[in-house]
């Protein structure tokens, strides 16, 4: 009817995926502002404290930083699992799980010192992260039963777990009632490497660069990167799928693990329920935009924690709830999705032939 | 004597069961029509602050009703335009809707946390309500669970004796044949999205405008998420959908009633019940056998041009 049709492109679009990001990043914003200006925030003034908040002074940036780091541990293991197609959202109940592990070395160990117990911490981290994505990859396996209901159903019962143990067997009886554990002694405290900025940022290289070499260096890792289409890449691989779908949630399990331990020895200090803040279903938005690029990754990890730094930049001076982060992730992800379509599809003029009335024919 | 304990537990399993049945169902639609729509608890909390909303601005509960279903139906039409018209990922798109409906109902909805407002309040259905054990369980609730007892039927009437519910499955089923059969797949896809979307959002509403009469933040409470587990669990069939929805009623008023004695077991544990329960059911629901499966192209975007 206009002259157009849509086709699909020969190859994908090379250098589109960052034009496709800031144009979605335009646009979410964009919304973002309407949905501020018909609460009768000033939208203008909110998105110049939402880069003040997260980028603008040193305080902001290592705020951003220190948020990324969890985001970031999250979304290699999910953006490894999403690329053999294994729709794991379960990174909030593992992240969960690897800081109910951690604690109960704290709390088991007391008096262990710090060179045992800290890398004891790291070690049921993964291990309890780990389980918590097996089952569900088991269950997949065995059973057929759908990965995505039953790793989201995980995360309820998950931190249903962690709430369970703060409020009972683990809480502080110092705590005059409050769900949370005791502080836990230096000795399982991950500490400050430079300035605000501790030691986890460390593990995130280090679990970062390991990464990178398996991706490039080994066959396995290559075909993941590829093409990541299931069976393909256990032939090429000569592993069985089924191993190879438990090897990507176990490893999403163990680094969302630890993810969690992190942010409860470094950052709380102590388990409390309010460890929870979404960091999970935040690398699914991140694993999605960056794919399996180890560098996107951890740049959009720094994105989206700045993002989460600035909102709360927003609460504060604003009084923005903080659902508005939701909304602007949530926003992100769709309009990517909708501008990846560039990637694989071209609108192509029909070309005018004599008798028109043929032209375009066949496209619906 | 045990009966006069039964049946208040079953009357509240109805109440409880029946935002799930209309999400059920709302996502069943969906998903025969072809789409895969995981943003049921997000279009279903959104739904109900529409629904809240409306009510508490005219003071008519049936016009926030209409509106639930307008406000989700209009989330899944995002969904809509992602995956029909530019290919999304369906199973990201759902993810999406989700994080942004939740985020979209707790933003709007602060101004109005813990107000309440008008709603429907449970009234004994003339005549049935005497029927004994039946009576008291099924016919004494408001008008929304009333409808909800005819929506299964209207459902499977619709599927399988209307033209329109035929073609909508045969664009869930083959949309190259539905296609060349002159009829068009992705309208009957973009109808099954908004359609079913509304039924999500009338569950939505159930939920501030029946089962409460107020606003508060994470009213939903992982249904949406129960109510796509059910879809397959009742193998994309209303008749197993009902079974399904009041199944974790029960699990939920039972649950809600241990809390309130005091149980010893403590409230965490109870609350994993429904969630655990779901994937039990789901370890039921093994596609094995006709008349079990999917529709063969759920899930799978219609290419431009085909």
């Amino acid at each position: 009817m206009l002259g157009f049709r849509i086709a699909k492109r020969q190859e994908p679009l090379q250098w589109g995926s960052f034009f496709i990001f800031f144009a979605a990043l335009a646009l979410s914003l964009g919304i973002s502002c309407l949905l501020l200006a018909v609460q009768g925030k000033p939208f203008m003034h909110a998105l110049y404290l939402l880069w003040d908040g997260a980028f603008a002074h040193d305080y902001a940036l290592e705020d951003t930083a220190l948020k990324s780091i969890p985001i970031f541990l999250c979304s290699l293991g999910v953006a490894v699992c999403f690329r053999m197609q294994v729709w794991n959202i379960g990174a909030e109940g593992q992240y969960a799980l690897g800081t109910i592990g951690a604690t109960w070395a704290v709390l088991t160990f007391p008096n262990m010192p710090a060179w045992a117990l800290l890398p004891l911490m790291f070690v049921c981290a993964a291990i309890l992260g780990a389980v918590w994505a097996a089952i569900p990859a088991f269950l997949r396996l065995k059973l057929d039963l759908n990965e995505i209901i039953s790793t989201l159903m995980f995360n309820y019962i998950g931190i249903l777990l962690l709430e369970y143990l703060v409020y009972g067997a683990w809480k502080d009886p110092a705590s005059f009632g409050f769900p949370m554990t005791v502080i836990f002694p230096d000795t399982a405290i991950i500490g400050s490497m430079f300035g605000r900025i501790h030691w986890g940022a460390a593990v995130c290289v280090g679990v970062g660069a390991l990464l990178s070499v398996f991706l490039k260096k080994t066959r396995l890792g290559f075909e993941l990167m590829a093409g990541g289409e299931n069976p393909r890449a256990a032939r090429y691989a000569r592993m069985p799928y089924g191993f190879l779908v438990m090897l990507v949630m176990v490893v999403c399990g163990a680094l969302s693990g630890w993810a969690g331990l992190i942010e409860t020895s470094a950052t709380l200090n102590r388990l409390q329920p309010n460890v929870m803040v979404g960091y999970g279903y935040t690398a699914i938005v991140v694993a999605w935009l960056a794919r399996l690029r180890i560098t996107s990754i951890a740049l959009f990890s720094i994105l989206l924690a700045g993002l989460r730094v600035g909102v709360e930049n927003l609460q504060l001076e604003l009084q923005v709830p903080a659902a508005f982060a939701g909304i602007m992730e949530g926003l992100l992800l769709i309009t990517v999705l909708a501008g990846q379509f560039f990637n694989w599809y071209e609108f192509k003029r029909i070309p005018r032939t004599k008798d028109s009335g043929t032209a375009g024919e066949g496209e619906r | 004597m045990a009966v006069e304990l039964i049946i208040p537990i079953l009357a509240a399993t109805v109440q409880s069961g029946t935002p799930i049945l209309y999400a059920t169902l709302g996502e069943m639609l969906t998903e025969r029509s072809g789409v895969l729509n995981l943003g049921v608890e997000g279009m279903m909390i959104f739904g109900a602050f529409g629904a809240f909303l409306f009510t508490h601005l005219t003071g008519n509960p049936w016009m926030g009703l209409f509106m639930a279903g307008v406000f989700a139906g209009l989330l899944g039409l995002m969904h809509g335009v992602v995956c029909l018209v530019f290919q999304g990922n369906q199973v990201v798109s759902g993810l999406a809707l989700t994080i942004l409906g939740a985020g979209l109902a707790d933003f709007l909805g602060t101004p109005y946390v813990g107000i309440a407002t008008t709603g429907f309040t449970p009234f004994a259905f003339p005549g049935l309500s005497s029927i004994p054990l039946l009576g008291p369980i099924f016919f004494k609730h408001d008008v929304l669970v009333y409808l909800s007892y005819m929506l299964p039927f209207l459902f499977w009437f619709f599927m399988n004796r209307t033209r329109w519910g035929t073609a909508l499955a045969a664009a869930g089923e083959h949309p190259a044949a539905c296609a060349a059969a002159g009829l068009n797949p992705q309208l009957m896809r973009w109808a099954g999205i908004f359609f079913g979307g509304f039924l999500v959002g009338l569950g939505g509403a159930y939920l501030s405008l029946a089962y409460t009469h107020l606003w508060t933040n994470n009213m939903t409470g992982g249904r949406g998420w129960i109510a796509v587990a059910l879809v397959i669990f009742a193998f994309w069939r209303p008749g197993r959908a009902v079974f399904g929805a009041y199944l974790f009623g029960g699990i939920m008023a039972f649950q809600m009633r241990l809390q309130a004695l005091g149980a010893t077991l403590p409230s965490s544990l109870l609350l994993m019940l429904p969630y655990a329960l779901t994937v039990i059911v789901l370890l039921f629901s093994s596609a094995r056998g006709k008349g079990r499966t999917a529709p063969a192209a759920l899930g799978v975007n219609i290419e431009p041009g085909e």
